[in-house]
């Protein structure tokens, strides 16, 4: 593998980190948003805050190590989607900066007003955030990024692949998320609230699953590069990813909630690994490769020396936090 | 007669006298023809880093803070030092919280609002992002585990949790400060025909004015946050709650504040030797000096209006004496630097003095507080002091943020010193970007007082006596239990 390839894999590592785990996060807020008057949803919104409380920030982190090694990495094409997609990620951003501070502004709320407010800000911003993102990523996989920056502001986003792009990016987030949620109102005892879970996380499921396959048409015009990949690289992960979708809904149905999250997981990062193997070796697809991409290779080396660092020092208290949430004293409730 | 030799020298010099003639008429029209972008960029960086760097700063002390509250609270079995570290926890967790998104705003800006420099020069400086990007990760999973670990780790494990968070402010704020020291002294390429080429990335992470800029901002960082939590007992000292909660409260961020305040005068010293060479022009600005004069006077105040020097008080020596270390040597003047490379003087001088200013203000009130303890007085029983400590903290935010917009502005017209405009940086948006300043602006200030509001509420429940904020989330009679639950 060339240093330029792979510095591209663990951009894109970050990719499936912030997609699966980020992700989850941002899915919460779907279950949020529908979880009823503030009576009924009470019970819901804490578990939500309890769940993604410890988390949300080192999980957000992802996204930043993707912009900055794509920055630096590849630094033109960075310029260049910054330019042309300015718009959705703008749009992306707003919704960052409302959810997290919202978020944190919720649960030291004084009054039931103020936190009902946050967390209709919360909850909205979750959904609009992974759909721009996902209209980006459609944008960039139908070759509609030119490597000038001089993309059309509008239809580069605006379009069949990114607008489909947009809406399983919310779909996935919220299928995971209700995984976890369900896994989680389980292990705190509450099976009445696990219950009202997984029917809309079984809900979610189908409905998200339909939008894939049915992308799988637009796409198939749209943006044949990434069709052909899919049809051909990324194939066994397209066929895992259909797998393990429909083992998990079944997982969900059964209430096998602990499994049904690895199988979500596994989905989930398989259908954007498959995004990923499918654009390769397009950085910007059908403008620029990532050989051609690449900044300067003492960079790229200098980027290799920061990745595996993280793995070093980042992944061991990182794993640490994640079996401390799943632990029994985390899932007392805090104060 | 004309013969073909002069016919083509004739040419010749027409030639070379249109060219002249072109090329000065294009750098003016380059003048003049100022991207239309580039102010709602600016103002909109502007409002985007100058929001942010205040809760870095928080993120880098406060910590470290907390840690010195925790430790206490468990060597000496201290209930109001275990109250104020928990306390402080769920404060930083607010703050840590907006200062993450914030920050990822920048990340965003740098390409939106700058794609010439981060398309050109985005593998040179990156580098110092991506340990940066590290540190940022190691400090929000240990934000996590510490938050989140009240009662439920064992205490002496729970409380090193924080120390992590300590080290990695540390770590990001070099890291970033390493790039903006980049930015006023690049180094780590070359350009050859027009491209850059022999990139050495780790000079930039490691470059040599990165550790005293670095020095100068972590410094800055202990005096904000220092004194603005001071700040906040002494307020409440002022309203007669003098128990040892309160004075616990002020005393150790005030230790921290005034270690930090009495150093960064020498801090600051030491960062702006050899300024006459690196940026004279960005000195000049700084002292108001539109010629050169020797030796040159320390200008206190005072404007340049088309040209001159008005309403400044100078105090002879002095400006030699500071800049240039020496009795006479001069401090070169604005005349000596072309006009297009001049920096916005006015508001740079001023920026830099009111940093000056503040931050001797600031020195001289603590070195005196603590020589009065150690004679047996308490300066804490007197309504004056506490009413200047009150205001400290305000004070230190405005110190802080003057002493960046004199780097920043004093930097002008160049992103990259020496090497590219502030102009070649900036992306080709026309209006639509004063649209996004306008949003920007609306959804700041909602963050400024949405935190306002959750942290003064935060405040009176506390002190109203509540231990644990009850769940915001439902009708607090509708399910009982529930809402005390959390």
């Amino acid at each position: 593998m060339s240093i330029e390839v792979a510095v591209a894999a663990a951009l894109f590592v970050g990719v499936v980190a912030y997609a699966v785990l980020g992700g989850a996060d941002f899915g919460s807020g779907f279950f949020d948003l529908t979880a009823g008057s503030s009576r009924r949803g009470a019970e819901l919104r804490t578990l939500v805050d309890h769940s993604i409380g410890p988390v949300w920030e080192a999980n957000h982190v992802w996204l930043i190590y993707v912009l900055v090694i794509w920055w630096t990495g590849f630094p033109e094409s960075f310029a260049a989607a910054m330019s042309t997609l300015v718009l959705p990620l703008l749009l992306a951003l707003l919704g960052i900066v409302l959810r997290g501070a919202s978020f944190a502004f919720r649960k030291y709320a004084e009054t039931l007003g103020q936190a009902r407010l946050f967390g209709v800000v919360f909850a909205a911003s979750s959904i609009i955030t992974p759909f721009f993102l996902g209209t980006v990523a459609g944008a960039i996989v139908s070759g509609r990024v030119p490597m000038d920056g001089a993309g059309d502001r509008w239809s580069s986003w605006v379009n069949p692949t990114s607008l489909f792009g947009g809406l399983i990016a919310v779909g996935t987030c919220a299928f995971l998320a209700g995984t976890f949620l369900v896994a989680d109102a389980e292990r705190s005892g509450n099976h009445r609230l696990a219950g009202e879970i997984r029917v809309r996380a079984l809900l979610v499921g189908l409905v998200t699953g339909a939008l894939v396959f049915a992308a799988l048409v637009p796409i198939e015009h749209d943006a044949p590069t990434l069709a052909d990949g899919l049809e051909g690289r990324a194939a066994p992960l397209v066929v895992l990813a259909a797998i393990a979708g429909v083992a998990t809904m079944y997982l969900l149905w059964r209430r096998r909630y602990a499994v049904a999250r690895i199988t979500a997981v596994l989905a989930v990062a398989s259908v954007v690994s498959g995004w990923g193997v499918g654009q390769y070796p397009w950085l910007l697809v059908d403008e620029v490769t990532i050989t051609d991409a690449a900044g300067a290779t003492a960079t790229l080396q200098g980027l290799l020396v920061a990745v595996g660092l993280a793995v070093l020092v980042v992944v061991p208290p990182l794993a640490y936090l994640f079996r401390l949430t799943q632990s029994e004293e985390w899932t007392r409730p805090d104060h | 007669m004309l013969t073909p030799d002069v016919v083509t020298a004739t040419l010749a010099h027409a030639s070379q006298v249109a060219s002249q003639v072109a090329s000065q008429v294009a750098g003016r029209i380059a003048a003049e023809a100022e991207p239309a972008g580039l102010l709602p960029a600016r103002e909109q960086m502007a409002l985007s880093l100058g929001w942010h760097i205040i809760l870095a700063c928080f993120g880098v002390a406060f910590p470290a803070m907390i840690f010195v509250m925790h430790l206490r609270g468990i060597r000496k079995d201290d209930p109001v030092a275990l109250g104020l570290a928990q306390r402080w926890a769920k404060v930083s967790a607010v703050l840590f919280a907006i200062g993450a998104v914030s920050g990822t705003v920048l990340s965003f800006e740098m390409g939106v609002l700058w794609p010439g420099l981060m398309g050109t020069y985005g593998d040179v400086l990156g580098l110092p992002f991506a340990f940066e990007g590290l540190a940022f990760f190691l400090e929000a999973i240990f934000l996590g585990i510490y938050l989140y670990g009240w009662n439920r780790m064992p205490p002496k494990r729970h409380v090193l949790m924080v120390l992590p968070m300590a080290v990695t402010g540390i770590i990001g704020a070099y890291c970033v400060l390493a790039v903006n020291a980049w930015m006023n002294v690049p180094t780590g390429f070359r350009i050859v025909d027009g491209e850059v080429t022999d990139v050495e990335p780790w000079k930039v992470l490691f470059n040599g004015h990165a550790f005293l800029q670095f020095a100068h901002m972590w410094v800055g960082a202990y005096m904000l946050a220092g004194f603005s939590v001071a700040g906040v007992y002494a307020v409440g000292m002022l309203r007669g709650r003098r128990d040892a909660h309160h004075r616990l409260g002020f005393m150790v961020p005030f230790v921290f504040a005034s270690v930090a305040a009495v150093t960064q005068p020498f801090v600051g010293h030491v960062l702006g030797f050899g300024l006459d060479e690196r940026q004279p022009a960005k000195l000049a600005a700084f002292e108001l000096a539109e010629t050169t004069e020797s030796p040159s006077p320390l200008r206190l105040g005072g404007v340049l209006v088309d040209g001159e020097v008005k309403g400044s008080i100078d105090i002879p020596y002095l400006g030699s004496l500071i800049a240039m270390n020496s009795p006479d040597k001069p401090v070169s003047g604005l005349d000596t630097i072309p006009e297009e490379d001049h920096p916005p003087v006015n508001m740079t001088h001023l920026a830099f003095q009111t940093m000056v200013g503040i931050g001797t203000l600031l020195a001289a009130v603590v070195a005196f507080f603590w020589v009065q303890r150690r004679r047996g007085r308490d300066l804490l029983e007197k309504r004056w002091f506490l009413r200047f400590a009150a205001v400290a903290g305000p004070l230190a935010v405005v110190a802080l943020e003057a002493g960046w917009i004199a780097t920043e502005v004093g930097r002008q017209p160049w992103i990259v010193y020496d090497v590219m405009r502030t102009t070649d940086a900036v992306g080709d948006y026309t209006a639509s970007l004063w649209w996004l300043l306008g949003i920007s602006t609306v959804v700041y200030t909602g963050m400024t007082v949405g935190a306002v509001v959750v942290l003064r509420s935060m405040a009176r429940r506390w002190r109203e006596g509540a231990v644990d904020l009850p769940s915001p989330y439902a009708p607090a009679t509708a399910t009982p239990g529930e809402g005390e639950r959390r």
